[in-house]
């Protein structure tokens, strides 16, 4: 028996904004990140543009209520093209007062500050090293602060269920979404139809959970605590249909795509490592497109094993971050020298060594370009968004096969965690790109494994159990042509030379870079990766007060655009911004001997506008 | 189809495996044996050439691949049954032989080794046991004896070594055998019965390295000392060694084994009698280990092989295919719009 419902439904104020900001924070056990990204889809759904940022610690369940158990979830959506996960929140969720701690500083002036009080006694406070409590001491004076008792209310609503306490107050992440759902004026059906597939078999579950978030909304309704709720129209994104797509879901949803348009089998070799190991996940589902997934016993068995099945005649990925991709790195050099189409997906995180597990950075590109021994050069291709990550996966796959070489796909945490709305393709419109063995021998002398396409460089694919292609492949360096073992000084040179021409000649496949914004002018912004949505938004900002600068965002890394040089010089200054020491700018200022200036950010967190068009400002002499 | 408008198959011989590479082993080195003996009994494995894969890592006896007339694949160092595995997943239907070390297989690549075993991969591991890093000239390796003295270890090495027999049955390897590089025709055999086993077969090679560690197998090799140390295994015999036929294993009441005189009382048949085919691996796992005890023989031939168990390639490759059965293959655009969707007008 509920009393809310008794309640006459109050008469509150209704307002139509374009955007707003929104972040969840709890403790890694309240299920923030569910909380989260129910929001989002729910959001997505009606049609809001999004970008999202789960943030969240190493540790699955640090100490609960400490101030390193801390997990966020931060969403932007808006009626209007969203590009970063927002600088500033407008409505903050705190499950805690560690979570507040953490996050109040982000939260706007007069922004809604909504706390779960029944977690703030003494105890509580110390742990999130706090010596007075918040909720009264004033300190969160220039926020719209509701206290509400997350705790109580929801074991009130769920009182008649029998459900164990603890049962009971793991449902208050979903009292707190009923509220925002309230705040936003959304359906809560999306969410009731994810909890009755989730918790299919637990009926009293489902029950608990809808509960719990149907008193959420209520308590809004019934309290008039907000006084006002907010509209948010849907975005207009081009006419088509929509899903929701983080960057790991993309890359896998790309894999699969491309194996169908290769007509290869795809497979993958991996080695759990966060944040790529959503890939294997989400691979390991789609048996049913003849996907193997292989859980190798360590990263350098998970690149290898993709070797032997490229060389058996598989589309062949293997995926990993920056600690994998170090212990993948001899391996590497072997695909180089065997000439076989492979796809690596290194998903960045702070370093080095194990560093920040959970936290983006793009620190690995120059391990990408260089960390191998010797000259063992590698495509590169960079998505810059979530839903890129689907044409990255295609792309590198396609550029593999094409060119018989191991492609380097560097996304980032960033990416593989975010989400944005995706218009699907037509799948019938993305073209196939069908793979042609070796069926005969290709000289009067039999078959010679490094006889090239005269276009590409690419050496032929025989797979075993051709007839009369019997050959040896291996790491030793090989005589041009016939693929026998030769150490001469000059074909060692000659071959050196032409595994660095085949990945040159990729270029050929690489359209050029047309800037965006202005295209000559006084700054040119120069990027790759994940800065894109933030750095349009800065770009954009600054040009509507009237400035001119151009925006170069790089896909492809190695080898670059065939116009970049030229670009470069049709802009007084060239910056750099990206979340790392300075690796493009080095190889920037190398290529070009460009004066470029860089701006970079090591905190495992994406930039700000803010951060961007300071640093422009600045650049510009304003 | 008349049959008799068919070319007339030409049996494959040892002719047909060997390559025009110019062998690079040292004169002398155990390894040429090991390769003639592959070469003969591959054209008898009635399985085509071109579906031979010869997969190596690095190290002496990973220059294999290059001397076999197959599709060959030289890796890198210890990561042959890694690159085997992947081949053998996409590709089941696949001969898949692994050319191998001490150094190789044990040390750099121990890790890949235990997990393709226990795995029960569909390959053929040929393990070449020399005791000591040759391509390196002359470290040590882990199957080095304790106290050896080498160029890395002038004051002896203070390493226990591996047992790789022991190695690959505590991995539960399904087919577990060892023979000699000398042993021709013993180790002819012993490569047929491997081959002949469906899941990973396990065989390890006692290698003469006659620059660096020449003789290291001696007294299991030279014609006075070998019937002495020498227990040559087979399936459903009694363990009787010695050079007059007169030693023999028999069980004690612990469980344990004992090294035993045959006469005064003692017949064959109160001797264990060798069972390759047992589905659990400690009775084999006791055998491999007796060698290190004073007076014990060292076995020699298989000792396990039991073949009840599916090979991992066939269970992923099945798995796919449950699936499909059940689900209906693919459909891409179905999975593309997999999930909550909206429509933007």
């Amino acid at each position: 028996m509920s009393t809310i419902t008794e309640v006459p439904l109050p008469k509150h104020k209704r307002e139509v904004i374009d955007q707003a900001v929104i972040r969840f924070a709890g403790d890694s056990g309240d299920g923030m990140q569910i909380t989260g990204s129910q929001f989002t889809n729910t959001v997505a759904l009606y049609g809001n543009d999004i970008a999202t940022f789960p943030d969240f610690p190493a540790e699955i369940r640090a100490p609960a209520g400490t101030l390193p158990g801390v997990s966020g979830y931060q969403l932007h959506f808006a009626s209007n093209d969203v590009y970063t996960p927002g600088d500033a929140v407008d409505v903050l969720i705190a499950m805690n007062p560690a979570a507040l701690k953490m996050n109040v500083a982000d939260l706007k002036a007069n922004g809604i500050l909504i706390v779960n009080s029944d977690a703030f006694a003494e105890n509580d406070l110390r742990k999130a090293q706090m010596t007075s409590n918040p909720l009264e001491d004033h300190s969160l004076d220039k926020y719209r602060l509701f206290s509400v008792e997350l705790e109580r209310l929801t074991k009130t609503a769920l009182e008649h269920l029998g459900l164990d306490a603890k049962s009971v107050s793991r449902c208050k992440n979903f009292f707190a979404l009923g509220m925002c759902y309230w705040l936003y004026n959304r359906s809560m059906d999306p969410t009731v139809r994810w909890i009755e597939a989730k918790f299919k078999n637990k009926p009293l579950l489902v029950e608990a959970n809808k509960l719990a978030m149907k008193a959420g909304y209520s308590y809004c309704e019934a309290t008039e605590a907000f006084q006002i709720s907010y509209e948010i129209p849907p975005a207009k994104l081009s006419p088509g249909f929509y899903r929701n797509l983080s960057g790991n879901q993309a890359l896998a949803l790309g894999f699969v795509t491309a194996s169908q348009k290769s007509g290869l089998r795809l497979f993958q070799g991996s080695y759990p490592i966060t944040p790529a190991s959503d890939i294997l996940h989400e691979l390991s589902q789609y048996k049913d497109f003849g996907v193997m997934t292989f859980q190798a016993e360590d990263e350098i068995a998970a690149i290898t094993s993709s070797i032997g099945a490229a060389y058996a005649g598989a589309l062949a990925i293997t995926t990993t971050s920056g600690p994998g991709m170090a212990l993948k790195t001899e391996a590497l050099g072997l695909a180089v020298a065997v000439e076989i189409p492979l796809v690596i997906c290194d998903i960045q995180r702070g370093g080095p060594s194990t560093g920040l597990p959970t936290k983006t950075e793009q620190a690995d590109l120059l391990q990408a370009l260089f960390g191998r021994n010797s000259e063992a050069p590698i495509p590169i291709i960079a998505p810059a968004t979530p839903s890129d990550c689907f044409w990255a996966a295609l792309e590198a796959s396609r550029i593999a096969i094409k060119y018989m070489v191991p492609v380097i796909i560097l996304s980032d945490g960033y990416l593989a965690n975010g989400a944005e709305p995706w218009r699907i393709p037509d799948v019938s419109k993305i073209p196939d790109f069908p793979v042609r063995f070796a069926t005969e021998p290709n000289s009067p002398e039999g078959y010679l494994p490094y006889k090239r396409n005269p276009d590409t460089l690419a050496r032929p694919w025989a797979v075993p159990g051709t007839p009369g292609l019997e050959h040896r492949i291996g790491g030793l360096e090989k005589q041009d042509v016939t693929g026998n073992i030769n150490y001469e000084p000059l074909n060692h040179e000659h071959m050196v030379r032409i595994r660095a021409a085949k990945v040159a000649a990729v270029v050929q496949d690489i359209p050029d870079v047309v800037p965006v914004g202005d295209a000559e002018g006084d700054l040119l912004i120069v990027a790759w990766g994940s800065t894109h949505g933030a750095i349009t938004a800065a770009m954009n900002a600054q040009r509507a007060l009237g400035r001119k600068i151009g925006h170069v965002h790089l896909r492809y890394l190695n080898p670059l655009p065939a116009n970049l040089g030229d670009v470069l010089q049709r802009y007084k200054k060239v910056l750099v911004p990206e979340l790392n020491m300075g690796q493009l700018l080095w190889v920037l200022r190398a290529k070009y001997l460009v004066d470029a200036i860089g701006l970079n950010k090591i905190q495992g967190r994406p930039f700000k506008q803010a951060e961007l068009e300071q640093k422009i400002e600045e650049v510009l002499g304003l | 189809m008349s049959t008799a408008t068919l070319p007339p198959i030409t049996p494959l011989t040892k002719k047909d495996f060997q390559t025009d590479q110019e062998v690079r082993w040292c004169p002398g080195c155990g390894d040429y044996a090991i390769l003639s003996a592959v070469q003969s009994v591959f054209p008898e494995l009635g399985i085509k050439r071109e579906n031979f894969v010869v997969v190596s890592g690095i190290g002496c006896s990973s220059r294999f691949p290059y001397y076999m007339n197959t599709f060959g694949f030289h890796t890198i160092h210890g990561r042959a049954p890694a690159v085997a595995t992947g081949i053998k997943a996409i590709r089941p239907d696949l001969e898949v032989w692994v050319a191998t070390g001490d150094g190789d297989a044990l040390s750099i690549g121990g890790n890949h080794t235990i997990h393709m075993l226990r795995r029960n991969v569909g390959i053929k591991v040929l393990l070449f046991n020399n005791r000591i890093y040759g391509l390196t000239k002359g470290q040590y390796s882990p199957t080095s004896e304790f106290n050896k003295k080498t160029k890395s270890t002038p004051f002896g090495s203070v390493d226990r070594p591996f047992n790789p027999i022991s190695l690959a049955i505590g991995a539960e390897a399904t087919f577990v055998a060892r023979s000699v590089d000398v042993f021709q025709a013993h180790l002819k055999d012993t490569l047929k019965q491997a081959a002949a086993h469906k899941g990973s077969a396990f065989v390890e090679i006692l290698q003469n390295c006659n620059i660096f560690n020449d003789g290291a197998w001696f007294s299991l090799t030279e014609r006075d000392a070998r019937s002495e140390h020498v227990l040559q295994l087979e399936h459903g015999k009694p363990l009787v060694f010695g050079k007059n036929r007169d030693k023999g294993i028999r069980r004690k009441t612990d469980g344990d084994i004992e090294v035993v005189q045959l006469g005064n009382g003692i017949a064959e048949s109160d001797l264990v009698v060798h069972d390759a085919h047992h589905p659990r691996p400690s009775y084999a796992f006791l055998l491999s280990h007796m060698e290190h005890r004073p007076g014990f023989p060292t076995p020699m031939g298989v000792l396990r092989a039991w073949d009840d168990l599916p090979r991992y390639e066939d269970v992923m490759n099945q798995q796919i295919k449950d699936v499909i059965a059940k689900r209906g293959p693919g459909d891409l655009a179905k999975l593309l719009r997999a999930g909550d969707t909206w429509e933007v007008r």
